[in-house]
């Protein structure tokens, strides 16, 4: 039976913790609530820009534009965004075991892997590989676009160069705040639109009544970096939501956890105590046999 | 007068969605202006000042790269940033041109092709946020 003391400093110890997780978990709350906040306002834009790639790209098939040139595939780059700290459950670590699985998948398939990893955790997880290009750090919690723009200049030049023939991007998708899960997604090449209907409505639809200007081809090589550039900043967005939803989550969790072993404890301290004192008692009544003999 | 509906959306939300009179934009091949019932059009935008008429007043927006596109009666810029004239920080944007005035000339040798490609962007958008305040002001 271990001592009083020890058990006392046990639980003051664990209901230390438990205020630590419940503070994390109504931080990542707050927080959460402002990266849903700036995943709302991007909405517009995002689904603006894939109206505007859907006009335009279903006119383009036959194009040589350097970041729609489809390949054969014998290198393939990997963006990983994941958060950059940790304490949010298993959220880094899918994401991670997602992003191995994929390669080990390529691997297999002959094709060379090389990785850019956005967010400190997904370069912890994959240093080990040895295969990361770039890396960025300590830029999750700004969701600045310029920062996504580094990150797609990057990718795009490595494309363009002959580098990597095709570019995935691996992202944990916010689906709601109980689930978030690896999302995979190509980036690069970027495939031309299919519209509905086929080939032969698009032409008569919008895209040949558009005035361009300049050249279609033109406003392509202007837009297509900049929806690479869209697409990382939405996943850094995700991410970023998907992060708090997931502490939010694992911190709740903590606290409960931190409940039942106060309550374990407790338990454990009140029979340490009744059974001292039965001891005392014990050896009261004992001594007072013995003097009574 | 007939009107034309304008939207410019940013990454961070709509800046604005009104029906306006005429639009004067940036284009990549110079400026163009829209009024109602304008043909389909699509366009590259640079970094400058976008200026709308609106009940007889013009107000001045900056906007930084994008694209436009004119359909059925209406304007969508889709832009990396935009500001009214208005709530411009002149002072700050001066700052910003000074400090991007001295990186440009510290980077003019050929293996600092990326930091003038930068210094040159925001040059440019510290000189259209002058001019869109400036504008604003009159």
């Amino acid at each position: 039976m271990p001592g009083l003391k020890d058990v006392k400093d046990k639980i003051e110890g664990v209901s230390k913790t438990s205020q630590i997780t419940k503070a994390m978990n109504m931080v990542a709350s707050a927080k959460l609530r402002g990266a849903q906040e700036k995943m709302e306002s991007f909405r517009p834009y995002s689904e603006k820009f894939a109206e505007a790639m859907k006009d335009l790209s279903g006119g383009m098939k036959d194009s040589n534009l350097p970041l729609m040139e489809v390949r054969e595939v014998k290198s393939v780059e990997i963006v990983v965004v994941t958060s950059d700290r940790g304490l949010c459950g298993s959220f880094n670590a899918h994401i991670i075991t997602t992003v191995t699985k994929l390669m080990w998948q390529y691997e297999s398939e002959g094709k060379k892997v090389s990785f850019v990893t956005v967010g400190n955790k997904a370069k912890q997880g994959l240093k080990k590989t040895g295969k990361i290009r770039a890396s960025y750090g300590d830029i999750m919690g700004t969701f600045q676009m310029f920062n996504a723009r580094e990150i797609s200049q990057g990718v795009i030049a490595n494309f363009v160069s002959g580098k990597s023939d095709q570019v995935d991007l691996v992202y944990g998708k916010f689906h709601s705040v109980a689930v978030q899960k690896p999302e995979v997604e190509e980036l690069l090449p970027i495939k031309p639109v299919e519209k509905e209907g086929g080939a032969e409505q698009s032409k008569a639809g919008v895209s040949g009544a558009y005035l361009y200007e300049p050249e279609p081809d033109e406003i392509m090589e202007v837009l297509l970096p900049l929806y690479v550039n869209v697409e990382v900043y939405h996943a850094m967005i995700e991410v970023g939501a998907s992060e708090h939803a997931a502490r939010m989550t694992a911190m709740d969790n903590a606290t409960n956890a931190c409940k039942d072993i106060i309550a374990d404890l407790t338990q454990l301290y009140n029979k340490a105590r009744q059974s001292a004192i039965t001891g005392e008692l014990m050896d009261i009544v004992g001594g007072a046999e013995a003097l009574k003999g | 007068m007939a009107q034309i509906h304008l939207e410019v959306v940013t990454p961070t939300g709509p800046v604005i969605s009104d029906d306006v009179d005429i639009v004067t934009a940036p284009g990549v091949g110079g400026e163009f202006g829209v009024l109602a019932n304008h043909a389909p059009f699509l366009s590259t935008i640079k970094t400058g000042t976008l200026s709308f008429k609106q009940d007889k007043q013009t107000k001045y927006l900056m906007v930084s790269g994008g694209f436009s596109e004119v359909s059925n009666n209406q304007i969508t810029f889709l832009v990396e940033s935009a500001e009214y004239g208005n709530d411009i920080d002149v002072d700050r944007a001066m700052l910003a041109k000074e400090r991007a005035e001295k990186r440009l000339a510290q980077a003019q040798s050929q293996s600092e092709k990326l930091n003038r490609v930068r210094a040159e962007a925001a040059l440019q958008r510290a000189l259209a946020r002058i001019r869109a305040a400036e504008l604003a002001r009159q």
